[in-house]
């Protein structure tokens, strides 16, 4: 077995669907334990979210649901029933973090606030990741992926440097922004968890799955803090060179962030006479001159496939992307050489290819320590082995809906 | 602890020999930086950042490199120090300075610090237990590897282009938040990295693809790619499964999101826009109908909303329990009663520029809060703090180095 960076680290998540799931998986894959509380019967909503294997729908046919809970340990367990909560409380004196993420008003109403919980484990971590925080007007507000993306602004932000685009506010693609929480609340969990190995003392975590958004265009966001509404939409309605161009096959994205790119890209072009026009010369010229130079630019790349387009530009030292589909991800070379995809073993649905990580660690690599839990997978080896729960005491928990 | 000791920052005594440039590095540091880490920022004049110049968005930003507001946003807490790495003794000095560092980040083209000399091989040699993080469009390894990239270079090659906007209309790049996720992820690693070598002792080197960290998060659509062979498709607003769920227009050229998850909050939204016969109406009894029928479904809602300002849609749908947010957009985030209470963003001084809004850390800490601390930092302005301070470099040194040039 290879030495994994957060071995011996124990975590308990009590949380749902995409955000604090995907913060607890980015802790597991690296080597942390983590046990995931599933709500009896049901289990994670993840698990009734498409792909399902075959398309065919089922607990444990969720490819969603496998992505997000890779390499942990699964039980059961309503912390809202009495004995349920007892349980509960047992786990969390026992564990380094909590990952959490219910409704703050839930979480006090039933005693699992932090400072309730830090007082039966003064070292705990709590991360909670919630639409709104923990605190303010919003609080406990009802949001999904849809709200919280468009509360954070990002949106707009996209609105204004293609308004003809897209005139009304458009999300991006899936669930992002939870995605997005997730990693933020993972970085923080760790940087909590760093510091712990100096100071011994744990905290509370306060994500919004907002705020973790709005972070992601701070530059933007910052502008209009300090330009205004109107001034720094004009800016903004300045066209990129380059930028989006349609190609034979579907879309290339063109970057130009110096002299030499647009010299790659002349190169490409076959150093073409429209180029030397002296209004283009200089980089304001181009910046002002940008959408002419742009439709010169989408006359010639019109014949030619974004796969010849990008190798034969990025080989001149112009940075040109491909726009790739799903299918051009799992066609790609480089993915591939990099070892992107890796195999999840199912129990139920076989080998799974599965995106693995973006990051290589020379000594503690990523990696799959097991597959995603069945619907109380772990409920014998958590509850009897370790809490000392006996065969007996399981069975009348499972018939009342405790487990 | 005593109680009149300030907390201890949770990146205390972390020291970061930063040779990251434009968006993606920078606000991994950045993130560092918030928590206590000390940045420091190795760059030149001779080649200045070009987030100090210009930006893809909004052109030349300023003509004083001290005065971009990209730049200053992107390194708030760091320390500038200056060095032409063309010449030996920069090279020398910054093998120093790593030396008595505990993590190097860079995003360089994959074997620019090797040619520089300073290759995590080497390093390592200087210092056993570093950590070196190399961020690149896309990864260190593979047949593409020498390829270059910006944060819409990303969103494309990784997959999120051609997921976001409408299906008849052009896929939409996404602009910086791309790299901003890419930094997000190396941000995490290194912290990774960290706790493993605060426990073991070991360093070690991870190299980052941009265009990864874009793809994990269509992990879903690529999954369904591998299980079922089916290539997804942008889709505006909208979900596999749920309906309503959209932005509707509201007074104002404003609209708010509505989401619409279960039978029993379909209901609650009928009662709530005194649309009672909608509930029973058989285009939207249950689920699936609604999801069939949603074109009709979202003009009606459409028609509703029109009449409120986006706020008023939010509290009264969130009185009856349905899950409806304003789409804030620019100024607004900073008026939000919500995100004023959060106190998200903070009054940055810098000594050109004034007083300039930033956003604050994106987390809330109990017991040590992040913070910032500092304005972007002036081009070289720690060169004689790093150089005398933390290097114990003599004033007569740093001034023959200043003569030969090595310290712009």
């Amino acid at each position: 077995m290879t030495k994994a960076a957060l071995s011996g680290l124990k975590i308990l998540e009590y949380a749902q669907f995409v955000s604090g799931p995907y913060c607890a998986k980015l802790l597991a894959d690296m080597g942390a334990e983590v046990i995931k509380i599933e709500p009896p019967l049901l289990g994670d909503c993840a698990r009734r979210r498409e792909p399902f294997l075959d398309d065919v729908p089922g607990l444990e046919h969720s490819g969603f649901f496998l992505f997000f809970n890779t390499s942990k340990l699964g039980i059961t367990l309503d912390p809202a029933t009495a004995t349920g909560r007892e349980i509960f409380l047992k786990l969390v004196s026992d564990c380094d973090v909590l990952i959490e993420d219910n409704p703050p008003l839930f979480m006090k109403e039933h005693g699992f606030d932090y400072e309730s919980l830090r007082s039966i484990n003064p070292h705990l971590i709590m991360t909670s990741i919630t639409p709104f925080g923990q605190s303010g007007p919003y609080c406990d507000y009802k949001a999904y992926h849809l709200n919280t993306y468009h509360g954070s602004g990002v949106a707009r932000v996209l609105s204004s440097i293609l308004p003809k685009e897209t005139p009304v506010p458009v999300k991006g693609p899936g669930f992002l922004g939870d995605f997005d929480a997730g990693l933020c609340a993972a970085t923080a969990t760790m940087a909590a968890l760093y510091g712990r190995l100096f100071s011994g003392e744990g905290q509370h975590i306060d994500i919004s799955k907002q705020e973790a958004l709005m972070a992601l265009e701070r530059v933007e966001i910052g502008m209009y803090g300090n330009e205004g509404e109107t001034k720094f939409s004009t800016v903004f309605m300045q066209q990129m060179m380059g930028g989006l161009q349609r190609c034979k096959d579907g879309y290339v994205l063109i970057t130009l962030g110096g002299d030499h790119h647009w010299e790659g890209l002349l190169k490409l072009l076959g150093n073409p006479s429209w180029a030397q026009d002296e209004r283009y010369q200089g980089e304001l010229g181009k910046y002002k001159y940008a959408q002419e130079i742009n439709k010169h630019i989408a006359e010639w790349i019109k014949d030619y496939t974004k796969e010849e387009l990008y190798h034969r530009c990025q080989k001149l030292n112009c940075p040109i992307g491909m726009v790739t589909t799903v299918a051009d991800l799992a066609a790609s070379k480089q993915l591939e050489a990099r070892g992107f995809f890796g195999e999840v073993e199912h129990p139920v649905m076989g080998k799974v290819k599965c995106p693995t990580a973006a990051y290589h660690f020379s000594e503690t690599p990523h990696s799959f320590h097991r597959p995603a839990p069945t619907l109380g997978e772990h409920n014998e080896e958590v509850f009897a082995d370790r809490l000392g729960y006996s065969r007996e005491e399981l069975g009348r928990m499972r018939e009342a809906g405790v487990i | 602890m005593s109680e009149s000791k300030p907390p201890r920052l949770l990146l205390e005594g972390v020291r970061i020999a930063d040779f990251t440039w434009a968006w993606a590095g920078p606000f991994a540091t950045e993130l560092l930086a918030f928590l206590g880490a000390e940045v420091i920022k190795i760059e030149s004049a001779r080649r200045p950042d070009h987030a100090r110049i210009r930006s893809l968005t909004l052109g030349l930003s300023t003509r004083h490199l001290d005065n971009s507001p990209v730049f200053n946003d992107l390194n708030l807490n760091k320390m500038s120090l200056a060095l032409d790495l063309t010449k030996p003794k920069a090279v020398d000095i910054a093998k120093k300075l790593i030396a008595a560092s505990d993590v190097v980040t860079e995003n360089y083209r994959p074997g620019v610090m090797a040619k520089l000399g300073l290759g995590y091989e080497i390093l390592k040699s200087i210092k056993p237990d570093i950590v070196m993080l190399s961020s690149s469009a896309l990864g260190a390894e593979g047949p593409e590897s020498g390829y270059a990239g910006f944060a819409p270079t990303f969103a494309a090659l990784g997959g999120a282009a051609h997921l976001t906007g409408y299906p008849d209309k052009r896929p939409v790049p996404l602009m910086g938040s791309s790299d901003l996720r890419s930094a997000s992820t190396s941000a995490f690693a290194i912290l990774v990295a960290l706790y493993h070598r605060a426990r073991t002792g070991e360093g070690q080197y991870i190299d980052l693809s941009s265009t990864e960290t874009i793809a994990i998060n269509i992990s879903d659509s690529i999954i369904d790619y591998m299980m079922n062979g089916r290539v997804a498709m942008r889709k505006g607003n909208r979900d596999e499964s749920l309906a309503p769920h959209n932005v509707y227009p509201c007074k104002n050229d404003r609209w708010v999101s509505i989401v619409v998850a279960t039978d029993e909050e379909w209901r609650s939204f009928c009662r709530a826009t005194g649309n009672e016969l909608w509930a029973d109406d058989e285009r939207f009894r249950d689920a699936h109908s609604r999801w069939l029928n949603q074109d009709e479904l979202d003009k009606l809602i459409g028609e509703w909303t029109i009449n409120y300002t986006h706020y008023e849609a939010m509290e009264l749908l969130q009185k009856a329990g349905v899950a409806a947010v304003a789409a804030l957009q620019g100024v607004e985030l900073y008026s939000d009663p919500h995100l004023k209470e959060r106190k998200v963003s903070v009054e940055v001084v810098h000594p050109n520029v004034g007083k300039r809004i930033a956003l604050g850390p994106p987390w809330k800490f109990s017991a040590t809060p992040a913070r910032v601390k500092s304005c972007g930092p002036l081009l070289g302005e720690h060169t004689d703090h790093v150089l005398g301070q933390i290097l114990g470099m003599s004033q007569n040194e740093i001034a023959a180095l200043r003569d030969e040039g090595v310290l712009t």
